[in-house]
């Protein structure tokens, strides 16, 4: 067993998988990390199983020192990670030698980093999964639900068999982010000013942004479809308020819920979404299910035939 | 019942029974229930109840949406209501007293009672678990006596204890775990209400009925309750 040892964390570094299933109706969240798609590169590169557990680390303030030589990946974010001062580039493996501290700061481009182990780091499954959420005290090292903090030891017990990421394969998070949203749920009920402002206007990312949900300012949206009683809500879901500012519903939200919604995020848009930073401008771009769904099994595909 | 079905995410979709909250739903959605885990089997990636909705969640690796539409369609085929197919029924002991239950007299003098006529409304009624939500094991139950119904705090409360009974409109339910909330409380139960370690993990389901037992301070007490007052733990 190897063992990293946390010399500085924040609230917002968290052990993730991918989420916790067969216990919605229970009332449990998803949890699960939010950028899916770096994650998935991330024990890709080091030959780990799909779920195993990484490190989420949105924004920066995450320090670690190597208790012995070991391999670890990085994908997702530029949070400008440097091993003893060495900056070392995202999306690829790298070998951390006992006694060196890797450490990443704060973002340089996009908002959450995702560190891999071989084998995944150790931590008890909790209902399935290794998920923090904090608000459900379920997951994490201690099963607890508690964050990553200083002091804390990282351990794991895999084998490297590290392999590079194709170059083409990698996200750009310089690229403009249109999201695509799948049409359903009480869409119709919107007005047909509300639909074209929905698709046609440029939304901000408000600061009041977390694991739950992102909040989207612009034109205001109108539902005129009558009060709703709660139903369950899906990973992505676009919901809106009657502030008329859409809501788009991750991994920590509430199982369910009565806004009325526009449908949701395909599962790209959201490894996309996830990236992004308060003040980032979004488009919305209608998608309907069927062609999310072929998109999404050629992404799976292509990890799970390589 | 003419049960529509909606899109609601890549892997979702949405199974609508019913357009108004009845106790006489529950037959239906427990019979829908068990048909849908017959067809999707081990394709079933979560099933979420509510009060008048089934959202399927799907493995979009074996089925299509197409294919899915067609397993619900086959699931829902001359469905009938299963009368046998009832939950377990609880009893919730609740140790009913301003100290813990700060809207016990606003619930009075809004519905021109006493608060002992409170918490006999409150306790004589056989409720049902419409669905689970908002927190791990925080079950909504239904339906309250109209006298007691009563609508949501206008700021809710940031912090609200663990096993605190509480009524918004006609629907009540108790706090598993610490947590905000706006809810009217009226008392306190020292049942776990989840436990990681049980069986299922919530002591109550979807379809499963509730009765509330009143009990005094001694008996809360030995039940393992814990009365420290809201305000003390705010």
């Amino acid at each position: 067993m190897s063992r990293l040892l946390i010399e500085a964390s924040t609230p917002l570094c968290l052990l993730q998988d991918t989420g916790r299933f067969g216990v919605r109706h229970l009332g449990v969240t998803q949890g699960g990390a939010a950028d899916w798609l770096s994650m998935a590169w991330a024990n890709w590169m080091l030959g780990n199983a799909p779920d195993a557990a990484v490190v989420e680390i949105t924004l920066g303030g995450f320090t670690v020192v190597a208790e012995e030589d070991c391999v670890l990946a990085l994908t997702g974010a530029d949070l400008g990670a440097r091993v003893d001062g060495q900056p070392v580039a995202s999306w690829r493996f790298f070998s951390l030698r006992k006694g060196q501290t890797l450490a990443l700061t704060q973002p340089v481009l996009g908002a959450r980093a995702y560190l891999a182990a071989p084998g995944g780091f150790n931590a008890p499954a909790v209902l399935g999964s290794r998920s923090t959420v904090v608000r459900e005290e379920l997951g994490g090292l201690d099963g607890r639900g508690r964050a990553l903090s200083r002091g804390a030891h990282l351990s794991y017990s895999g084998l490297a068999t590290p392999r590079p990421i194709p170059r083409a394969l990698i996200p750009d998070f310089q690229q403009d982010s249109s999201l695509d949203l799948i049409l359903g749920a009480q869409n119709g009920a919107f007005s047909g000013q509300s639909l074209y402002d929905a698709f046609n206007i440029a939304w901000t990312l408000d600061s009041r942004a977390d694991r739950m949900g992102i909040r989207l300012l612009g034109t205001a949206l109108e539902y005129q479809g009558p009060s709703m009683i709660s139903e369950g809500i899906p990973l992505g879901a676009v919901q809106v308020p009657p502030d008329g500012q859409p809501i788009v519903l991750l991994n920590d939200r509430q199982t369910i819920g009565g806004y009325p919604r526009l449908g949701a995020l395909t599962p790209l848009a959201l490894a996309r979404l996830a990236q992004c930073l308060p003040g980032a401008q979004v488009r919305l771009r209608p998608v309907v299910q069927e062609v999310a769904h072929r998109q999404q099994v050629e992404c799976l595909r292509s990890f799970l035939d390589r | 019942m003419t049960p529509r079905l909606e899109v609601v995410a890549v892997d979702c979709l949405m199974v609508r029974l019913f357009d108004e909250i009845a106790e006489s739903n529950m037959p239906w959605m427990l019979a829908a229930s068990a048909r849908l885990k017959a067809v999707f089997a081990e394709h079933l990636i979560d099933l979420v109840p509510s009060y008048t909705t089934l959202m399927v969640h799907y493995d979009m690796l074996a089925l299509t949406p197409a294919q899915a539409r067609d397993l619900i369609g086959e699931a829902l085929r001359n469905l009938s209501p299963d009368a046998r197919s009832v939950g377990q029924c609880h009893v919730l002991p609740v140790w009913y007293d301003p100290s813990v239950g700060p809207e016990l007299d606003l619930l009075a003098s809004r519905g021109g009672l006493t608060v002992e006529q409170v918490i006999r409304c409150h306790s004589e009624r056989e409720y049902q678990v419409f669905a689970l939500g908002f927190a791990p094991g925080f079950a909504f139950m239904g339906l309250v006596d109209e006298v007691l119904a009563a609508p949501r705090l206008d700021t809710p409360r940031k912090r609200v204890a663990a096993g605190s009974v509480g009524i918004a409109e006609r629907q009540t339910a108790a706090y598993p775990v610490v947590s905000p909330g706006g809810w009217n409380l009226i008392g306190r139960t020292p049942a776990k209400l989840f436990d990681r370690e049980r069986d299922g993990y919530s002591l109550m389901q979807p379809g499963d009925t509730v009765r509330f037992a009143a009990v005094d301070h001694a008996e809360f007490i030995a039940l393992g309750g814990d009365d420290t007052p809201l305000e003390a733990q705010a």
